[in-house]
């Protein structure tokens, strides 16, 4: 897994609530056996019309050329509805590595940090304030200090994060290994659960 | 103080909690499928790692199956090689499949109950969000992403942090034409699809345990789509009934101690919960939604919200988005509108009792000639029940086929789909912009009220149709 220590960046604001894993990668995406390459089809149905990339949506943030960045902003309830990997793995693909949001979904926020994509909740307030900033702004989330600031202002917010998950990010550590680790623990327990 | 029964269940399953962090959570049973398990597989072969536990692990194909002409090869080539791709590493790794011909192949969270594979007490994890199911079964049981997937191949464990929890108590009695999946609509409806985000859910209350197991399987299920990890119910009577002699139910003098044990999951009086919600079973309606996430419902007879309901600048920019993503207009009914598509099946309600239904209303009826119709069983054992219980002649002679098992029109990944700017009354978990194909207006609702619009093409108050 990359680790992830402090990054400044600007960032592309999608100003869309409840914004479902269907939309970050729709299924028909799904039949792919390895997880390369799903960031072409990031909100494939959002990007494009009629499926056809030679038509992308002008109304559409990635379709945009002022918003770029390795930061994407949401609103709340981010990555609800199924709990496909791959639209942790089409996010990290496109180049994002950090998600801002008010709100994540459950199973979005386990898969993304177990990819090495930092989701970073933050209150409405401070989303609001990220959405009104203009296209070159710049935000800077240190992952060591648990905060992200938007650098024109000065404004700044702490971030949560448990210890352990912390850890595994600033160092690009993932579970697997751990677990495979503690193996013998794992017998032990299933001895005395008998 | 008092444990509730996740408490009882989540404690007897945590191999060690790790300070400011997650807990090591054993997991007893793993259900994987065809889409969410090939990286993990090739995660392990990477490592060099050989799977933990095998024997905890049941494979079946369902999301990318077709429904018709099982019997012939898989005609997308992409699908072929995802299905061909799970027999292999199942093959491999000394994995239990019941793939495609199997006489226990079907919907992964239909199979694992109706085999007895699930039960109560258990951790159950699948990389599929809808694995809530099986908690109707007093299990904990939650869906992962493949990263998860591998790590329960790993160590037969996940990393989880403990969720808060959240009851919601059903009492009093349903009113007649009110399903099951009508109560968990109402429920997502009253508190948002993010409304359990955080929690584990546990349903009690007299209107609960008046539910069979199947009604209790659809309410679980929808637990994700308001955000929970899971929901649970407390086993008891109607819960061992269903399941002794079941394939996997332990017999003799196991089932004695299991149910010995599985009599001690149940909420203690005086246990707390983070949060409590009572709902009055008798307000509740037959249910229909009209937006894009599950949380946009109302009461079949009821009006589509209006921009004027709501202050929030976000909110009304997503309501506007969704009501021109569905065709609607804010304030307008639904009732009566025509439907060209009807899907029932999905892991939310294509088990036996489901066509029970709908056949009791189309019984003697012809379906009316606009509609085109999914009609799809979870599994091969309840396309057999239907059968058997001459269900499918109900259905022929109203001319409706019925297919062969699978995720079908749930989710637009196989080749069942609605074309786009078509209405479908779904008996399925998600409305999601393009989730039954790109462009289609899915209307989530019990398998009642698509029965109803099987009948009259329109959206009905399946109340109507009823003596």
């Amino acid at each position: 897994m990359q680790s992830l220590q402090k990054i400044t960046s600007r960032f592309v604001p999608l100003r869309i609530e409840n914004v479902d894993t269907d939309q970050i990668i729709p299924a028909r995406f799904l039949k792919a056996t390895t997880k390369e390459g799903f960031g072409k089809n990031l909100f494939r149905d959002w990007r494009y019309e009629n499926d056809d990339e030679s038509q992308p949506k002008k109304d559409f943030v990635l379709n945009q050329s002022q918003y770029s960045g390795d930061i994407l902003v949401a609103a709340k309830n981010f990555g609800c509805g199924s709990s496909r990997e791959h639209a942790a793995w089409s996010i990290q693909d496109y180049g994002f590595k950090v998600v801002v949001s008010s709100f994540f979904a459950d199973i979005f926020k386990n898969n993304a940090l177990n990819n090495g994509v930092l989701p970073v909740t933050v209150t409405d307030a401070f989303l609001q304030q990220i959405f009104v900033q203009d296209a070159t702004a710049t935000l800077t989330v240190d992952l060591e200090k648990q905060t992200i600031t938007i650098d024109a202002t000065g404004a700044s917010e702490q971030f949560e994060i448990n210890a352990y998950k912390k850890t595994c990010m600033l160092n690009g550590y993932d579970d697997i290994d751990y677990l495979l680790s503690i193996r013998n623990e794992i017998e032990q327990f299933e001895q005395a659960k008998k | 103080m008092g444990k509730t029964i996740f408490d009882k269940i989540w404690d007897a399953h945590v191999v060690k909690k790790i300070e400011d962090g997650p807990s090591v959570l054993y997991i007893d049973k793993h259900l994987i499928h065809e889409v969410t398990s090939p990286q993990a597989f090739s995660g392990m072969e990477k490592r060099g790692a050989p799977l933990f536990r095998p024997q905890q692990i049941v494979a079946t194909a369902d999301h990318n199956v077709p429904t018709i002409n099982q019997h012939l090869p898989i005609a997308d080539q992409l699908s072929k090689f995802q299905v061909d791709t799970l027999i292999e590493n199942c093959k491999k790794h000394g994995v239990e499949l019941y793939g495609l011909g199997h006489p226990y192949q079907g919907i992964v969270h239909v199979i694992g109950p109706e085999l007895g594979i699930t039960q109560p007490g258990m951790t159950i994890v699948c990389g599929d969000s809808h694995t809530s199911t099986h908690g109707a079964f007093g299990s904990i049981a939650f869906g992962i992403g493949t990263s998860e997937v591998e790590m329960v191949f790993a160590s037969q464990c996940v990393m989880q942090t403990k969720p808060k929890v959240m009851r919601i108590n059903i009492e009093g009695e349903i009113q007649k034409g009110v399903v099951s999946k009508d109560i968990i609509l109402y429920i997502i409806a009253k508190i948002s699809a993010s409304g359990a985000t955080g929690y584990f859910v546990e349903y009690a209350g007299s209107a609960i345990r008046a539910l069979s197991m199947e009604a209790r399987m659809t309410i679980c299920n929808m637990s994700i789509e308001m955000g929970a990890r899971g929901g649970i119910i407390a086993p008891d009577e109607t819960t061992y009934a269903y399941m002794k002699g079941r394939m996997f139910a332990p017999q003799g003098a196991d089932w004695e101690n299991k149910l010995a044990y599985w009599k001690t999951l149940f909420t203690d009086a005086d246990a707390k919960f983070d949060q409590e919600i009572n709902i009055d079973a008798a307000q509740i309606q037959p249910m229909i939604t009209y937006g894009t996430n599950p949380g946009m419902g109302l009461s079949v007879t009821g009006t589509v919200p209006t921009l004027e309901s709501m202050t929030d600048a976000t909110e009304k920019q997503n309501f506007e988005k969704a009501m021109q993503y569905m065709g609607l207009t804010p304030g307008q009914t639904l009732l009566g509108m025509p439907v060209q598509h009807v899907f029932i099946g999905s892991c939310t309600n294509s088990r036996i009792e489901d066509f029970r239904l709908v056949a009791s209303i189309i019984k003697g009826k012809k379906k009316d000639p606009s509609v085109q119709t999914l009609i799809v069983p979870g599994s091969q054992e309840v396309a057999k029940q239907i059968k058997a219980e001459g269900l499918d002649k109900i259905f022929e002679e109203a001319g409706i086929p019925i297919r062969q098992a699978g995720c079908s029109a749930c989710l637009g990944m196989n080749e069942d789909k609605i074309p786009a700017g078509q209405y479908c009354i779904s008996t399925s978990n998600r409305n999601f912009e393009g989730r039954q194909g790109a462009g289609a207006r899915t209307l989530l609702a019990s398998p009642l009220t698509a029965a109803a619009a099987l009948l009259t093409g329109k959206i009905t108050d399946i109340r109507t149709l009823l003596n």
